[in-house]
C-alpha cells in the first residue's frame, strides 16, 4: 500500500472515529429525554461493565493472567471514591455502630478526585498483591487472587471504622451520570488501543504468548506482568466507584464471586483479548441480565397464569457461560478488533480486507 | 478437650472434601469449582430424603451419596470432558460456570432460605468420657472419615483401578497406551471424589445442623486450600492438610476470641503464605518447566 | 581470515550444572572469540542446549562462571543474571522448537525484540500530542524492523501472523527477532532442523552473512555435519556432560573420541 492511501485511509478513520463519537454524544444528549430512568440507569450500566471487562481483559486476555479478584479491587474502589465524597456530617450520621475514623472523618474531594484516587488505590493494592501472587502461573493465580477479594470482603466486614461493616455506606450521590460514565469509557477504550498499538503492547502479548522466549528477548516478565495487572486493576477501581456512584449504596455483600463471575461472562463472551469483543461483551451481558428478569416475574398470558421463578436468571446465564466456553471458545470476536476497513468492506466500497484485523 | 475433638471433627471434614479436589487436579490439573456443590448436593439430598420424605436414615444416606456421586458425573461428562484438549483455563472457567449453575439452580429448585435438619436422637445423646461430655456425632464424624480414607488408600495401592488412577496422574499419554480406559478412570475419580464429599457433606448438614444452596461455598475453597496445603495431588497430604486447617480455625479462635470476625480469611491468608513460601505443599512432588 | 587467535567474547571457565545429583554438564571450559563462528555439537542428550541455557541465564550453574564481552569491550562476569539482563549485555539466541510470538504479526514479533533497548516509557505512548521523542522513537523502532525484515527477506510476511509462516522463514523470522535486541553475539539452536539439502546448503552463506553484516560472534549447536563443517572455523564436541575435543573442523572430523561418541565404540575400532 502506497503512503497516499495509507494517509488517505487514516484520514477517513480519524473522520469516521469523530463521527462515531458525536453520535454517541447525540445519542447520551437525548437518551434522557426519551427514556425512562430504569431505561437510562441500564445504559449507565453497560458502560460501567464495559469498563469492568476491558479492564480484567488487559489483566486477563491481553496480559494472559487469569485473576478471579476482581470484585475485590472493584470494592476498593468503590469505598475509596464513596468515603472521599461523602460530607463529615454525613459520615457521622452513617457511622453509628463504630464512629468513623478520624483520619478519614474530614477527607472530602469532587467526585472526579475521589474517581481517580479510587484508581490508584486498586492499582495500589493490585500492585501490592501481585508482587508475591504473581510468581504463581495459572489456575493457582486465579484462586490465590479469589482468596485476596475473600479476605478483602471479610476485612470489610470487620474494619468498622473504616468501611462501616456490614451496614455498608447509604447515599452516595449519584454522580454517575451518562456523560460520566461514557465520558470515562472512552478515555479508557482511547487509553487501552493506545497501549495495544504501541510496542508496549506487543510486549505484553509477547509474554503473555511465550514467557521463555519474551524474557530471552530481554524482557523483564515478571515486571511486565505485574504492572500490567496494575493497570487492570486501576480499571477495576474506576468500574467500582463508579457503580458505587451509580446504585448509591455499597456493602460487603455487593462484591462476591459472583460480581467477577459476571464480567469473567463478559469477557469470555466477548473474546479474550479483543477490546471490540469486551464492549460487545458488556453490552450483551448487562442486556440479557436485566432481560431474563422476565423469568423471575410473574408472566400472565391471556387466561394463564405463570409463577415467577426466583433466581432462574442466574441459571439460565451459567449455563450460558459453559456453553459458551464449551462451544464457541473464542468467544463472539476472538482475538479480532473492530476497524474501518473492516466496516467499509462490509459495504463493498472499499477494497475487502480479512475480516477484521489483528491488533 | 472440647476444642481438640471439634477442630479433629471440621478438620476430618475439610480433609474428606479435599481428597475430591486433590484427585481431580492430580489427574486433570483442574481445580474442579463444583466439588463444593456436590458437597451441598449430597446435604441436601439427605436432608429431604430422611426429612421430607421420612426415609430410615441409612437409606437416606445410601441416597444422598448415589445421588451426589450421578452429579459428579455428569459434571465431568458434560462439562469437563469436551474441553480434554482445551488450555487449562478453559475448563476452569467451565468449573465456574458449573458451580455458579449448581448454585443458582439449587435456589430455584431447594429454594433459597436456610432449612434446620433435625438431627436424630440417637447421634446427640451426649455421653460422658470422665469429666468431658460428647455427643457420639462428634466421634463418628472423624472415624467416619478416616475409615473412608484408610478404605481410599487400601484401593489407591492395592488394586487395579488404583493403580490406573495413579499412572494416569502420572502420565496421562502413557496410560492411554497402555490400554486403560482413561475416560473410564477419570470418570471413576470423580464418583469416588463425590461420594465422599457427599458424606461429608451429609455429616456437615448433621453437625450444623441446617442445609442452604451457598453452604458448598466456604468449605469448598477452605477445602481446596486443604489439599494445596497437603500438596496437591496427594490423598494421605489432603487429609493431614484439612486436618491442619480445622486445627488452625479452631485453636485460633479458642485462644483469640477477638478474631472471630476473621474465621474465614484464615484459610485464604494460609493459602497465600503456601503458594508463596512451599508451593508444592507438604507431600507434593515437583513439576518444572520445560524450557 | 583467522579469528580464533582474538580477544574472547564468550567464555566459560569450569561451569558444571547437575540436576538432582545426576551431571548434565560437568567442567566445560570454552571460549569463543570475537568475531568467530563456532559449534557445539555432540550426540543427542550431550547436554548442548542445556550449556546455552546456562549462557543464556535459564540455568544457574552448579559452578564455575561465564564471562562474557559485549560491544563496549569490558568483560563481565554473566553467571546468576536473569535471561532478560544478560540479553541487554548482548547476547541474543534461538530455540531449538522455534519459540516465536505465534499470535503476533512478523513485524510485531520483531518489534518485541527492540523494546529492549527501548528508552520510552509505556504511558508516553498513551497520550497523543507529548513526549514527541517517545512518539519518534516507536516510528523509528517500526522503521528498523521493517528493514531487518526486508534484510533477511521476509517483506512479503511483514504483517502475517507469525505462526502461519512456512518453516524456513520461521527459522529466520527466529533470527529477526534476535538481531532486532541489537546483539553482539548470536547463540544458534539447531538452525538447520527440519531443512532439506538445498536449504541447508544457503544456510552456510546466511549464517557468514549475518556475522559479516551484523558484526556478530556466533555460537551454534547443530546436528547436520555439512553445516557444522562447512560454515564453524572452531567446534567444540560435548558428550554426556563433557568436552571430548575441540579444534577447527578438520581435526574434529579426524579425532576418534569423536568418532566414538557418535557411532559407538565397535564401529570406531572396527
Amino acid at each position: 500500500m502506497s503512503g497516499m492511501t495509507d494517509k488517505k485511509n487514516a484520514f477517513r478513520d480519524n473522520t469516521m472515529t469523530l463521527l462515531a463519537i458525536a453520535a454517541l454524544a447525540v445519542f447520551l444528549w437525548q437518551a434522557p429525554r426519551i427514556l425512562d430512568g430504569y431505561k437510562v440507569r441500564i445504559i449507565n450500566l453497560i458502560a460501567i461493565n464495559a469498563i469492568l471487562g476491558l479492564s480484567l481483559n488487559f489483566i486477563y486476555g491481553i496480559g494472559g493472567m487469569f485473576s478471579l479478584g476482581h470484585a475485590g479491587f472493584m470494592a476498593i474502589g468503590a469505598y475509596v471514591s464513596a468515603i472521599l465524597i461523602l460530607t463529615p456530617e454525613q459520615k457521622i450520621a452513617m457511622w453509628f455502630l463504630d464512629p468513623i475514623a478520624p483520619w478519614l472523618l474530614n477527607l472530602h474531594a469532587p467526585f472526579l478526585v475521589s474517581l481517580l484516587a479510587a484508581g490508584f488505590f486498586a492499582a495500589f493494592f493490585g500492585w501490592l498483591i501481585s508482587l508475591p501472587v504473581l510468581r504463581l502461573g495459572g489456575d493457582y493465580l486465579g484462586i490465590a487472587t479469589l482468596g485476596f477479594s475473600e479476605i478483602l470482603r471479610v476485612l470489610i466486614m470487620n474494619l468498622t471504622p473504616i468501611t462501616n461493616g456490614s451496614l455498608g455506606i447509604k447515599g452516595i450521590p449519584a454522580h454517575t451520570s451518562l456523560w460520566m460514565s461514557y465520558g470515562i469509557l472512552v478515555a479508557v477504550v482511547f487509553g487501552t488501543v493506545r497501549i495495544m498499538n504501541s510496542n508496549f503492547g506487543n510486549v505484553l502479548k509477547a509474554v503473555r504468548d511465550d514467557e521463555v522466549a519474551a524474557k530471552t528477548m530481554g524482557i523483564d516478565t515478571f515486571r511486565t506482568r505485574v504492572l500490567a495487572f496494575s493497570i487492570g486493576c486501576f480499571g477495576g477501581g474506576i468500574g467500582g466507584a463508579l457503580m458505587g456512584n451509580l446504585i448509591t449504596t455499597i456493602g460487603p455483600t455487593m462484591f462476591t464471586i459472583a460480581q467477577t463471575y459476571s464480567i469473567l461472562m463478559i469477557v469470555v463472551i466477548g473474546g479474550l483479548g479483543s477490546i471490540t469483543g469486551s464492549i460487545i461483551g458488556a453490552v450483551l451481558v448487562t442486556t440479557m441480565l436485566e432481560w431474563l428478569r422476565f423469568v423471575e416475574n410473574p408472566l400472565t398470558i391471556g387466561s394463564l397464569n405463570i409463577p415467577g421463578i426466583p433466581g432462574m436468571r442466574m441459571v439460565i446465564f451459567s449455563v450460558l457461560l459453559i456453553a459458551v466456553i464449551i462451544f464457541r471458545r473464542e468467544g463472539i470476536m476472538g482475538m479480532r478488533e473492530f476497524s474501518w476497513n473492516w466496516f467499509f468492506s462490509l459495504f463493498g466500497s472499499s477494497k475487502p480486507t480479512k475480516g477484521g484485523e489483528r491488533v | 478437650m472440647q476444642n481438640f475433638i471439634s477442630a479433629l471433627g471440621l478438620g476430618s471434614l475439610y480433609g474428606l472434601i479435599a481428597i475430591g479436589y486433590t484427585m481431580v487436579y492430580g489427574i486433570l490439573r483442574l481445580i474442579n469449582f463444583a466439588h463444593g456443590d456436590i458437597f451441598m448436593l449430597g446435604a441436601y439430598f439427605v436432608f429431604f430424603a430422611t426429612i421430607q420424605y421420612k426415609l430410615p436414615w441409612a437409606l437416606g444416606v445410601v441416597i444422598a451419596v448415589a445421588g451426589a456421586t450421578l452429579c459428579g458425573l455428569l459434571v465431568d461428562r458434560i462439562a469437563y470432558r469436551p474441553l480434554r484438549d482445551a488450555p487449562r483455563i478453559s475448563a476452569l472457567i467451565s468449573a465456574i460456570g458449573v458451580s455458579f449453575f449448581i448454585e443458582n439452580l439449587s435456589v430455584v429448585v431447594f429454594k433459597g432460605m436456610p432449612r434446620q435438619v433435625l438431627q436424630p436422637d440417637f447421634l446427640t445423646r451426649p455421653i460422658s468420657l470422665g469429666d468431658v461430655k460428647l455427643i457420639p456425632l462428634s466421634i463418628m464424624v472423624p472415624v467416619i472419615s478416616f475409615a473412608l480414607v484408610a478404605a481410599l488408600l487400601w484401593m489407591l495401592y492395592r488394586t487395579k483401578p488404583g493403580l490406573a488412577m495413579r499412572s494416569i496422574s502420572h502420565d496421562i499419554e502413557t496410560t492411554r497406551l497402555m490400554g486403560v480406559s482413561v475416560d473410564k478412570i477419570i470418570a471413576l475419580t470423580f464418583a469416588i471424589g463425590s461420594a465422599l464429599a457427599a458424606v461429608a457433606g451429609i455429616m456437615w448438614a448433621l453437625r450444623y445442623p441446617k442445609v442452604e444452596p451457598y453452604m458448598g461455598i466456604t468449605p469448598g475453597f477452605k477445602a481446596f486450600i486443604a489439599a494445596v496445603f497437603g500438596g496437591i495431588g496427594s490423598v494421605p497430604g489432603a487429609m493431614l492438610g484439612g486436618l491442619a486447617l480445622g486445627f488452625i480455625e479452631i485453636m485460633s479462635i479458642a485462644f483469640f476470641p477477638t478474631l472471630s470476625g476473621y474465621r474465614d480469611a484464615f484459610a485464604f491468608v494460609l493459602l497465600i503464605i503456601i503458594l508463596l513460601v512451599k508451593p508444592t505443599g507438604l507431600m507434593g512432588e515437583r513439576l518444572e518447566d520445560k524450557i | 581470515m583467522n579469528v580464533t587467535s582474538g580477544a574472547p567474547a564468550l567464555s566459560l571457565q569450569s561451569v558444571s550444572i547437575t540436576f538432582g545429583g545426576l551431571a548434565a554438564v560437568s567442567d566445560v571450559t570454552m571460549s569463543v572469540p570475537k568475531g568467530a563462528i563456532a559449534g557445539l555439537i555432540g550426540p543427542n542428550g550431550a547436554g548442548k542446549t542445556t550449556v546455552f541455557n546456562i549462557i543464556t541465564g535459564f540455568y544457574k550453574p552448579t559452578s564455575g562462571r561465564v564471562e562474557f564481552s559485549g560491544a563496549d569491550g569490558g568483560v563481565a562476569r554473566i553467571t546468576g543474571l536473569p535471561p532478560h539482563k544478560i540479553c541487554e549485555t548482548g547476547l541474543a539466541r534461538t530455540f531449538q522448537n522455534i519459540r516465536l510470538f505465534g499470535n503476533e504479526t512478523a513485524i510485531q514479533n520483531v518489534m518485541v525484540g527492540a523494546y529492549v533497548r527501548q528508552k520510552g516509557r509505556w504511558w508516553m505512548n498513551m497520550i497523543p500530542f507529548a513526549f514527541s521523542s517517545s512518539h519518534n522513537e516507536e516510528r523509528e523502532i517500526r522503521h528498523t524492523a521493517t528493514a531487518l525484515l526486508e534484510r533477511l527477506g521476509l517483506e512479503k510476511y511483514m504483517d502475517a501472523t507469525a505462526s502461519s509462516l512456512p518453516y524456513g522463514a520461521q527459522r529466520r523470522l527466529e533470527i529477526a527477532r534476535a538481531l532486532a535486541t541489537k546483539p553482539s553475539f548470536l547463540l544458534l539452536d539447531e538452525p538447520a532442523a527440519g531443512m532439506n539439502p538445498q536449504e541447508s546448503a544457503e544456510l552456510l552463506g546466511f549464517i557468514r552473512r549475518l556475522r559479516d553484516e551484523f558484526d556478530l560472534s556466533i555460537l551454534l549447536i547443530e546436528h547436520d555435519m555439512k553445516v557444522v563443517m562447512g560454515v564453524c572455523e572452531h567446534i567444540w564436541v560435548l558428550d554426556q556432560g563433557m568436552l571430548i575435543a575441540n579444534g577447527e573442523p578438520e581435526e574434529i572430523r579426524k579425532n576418534p573420541k569423536v568418532i566414538e561418541a557418535y557411532l559407538g565404540k565397535e564401529t570406531a575400532h572396527a
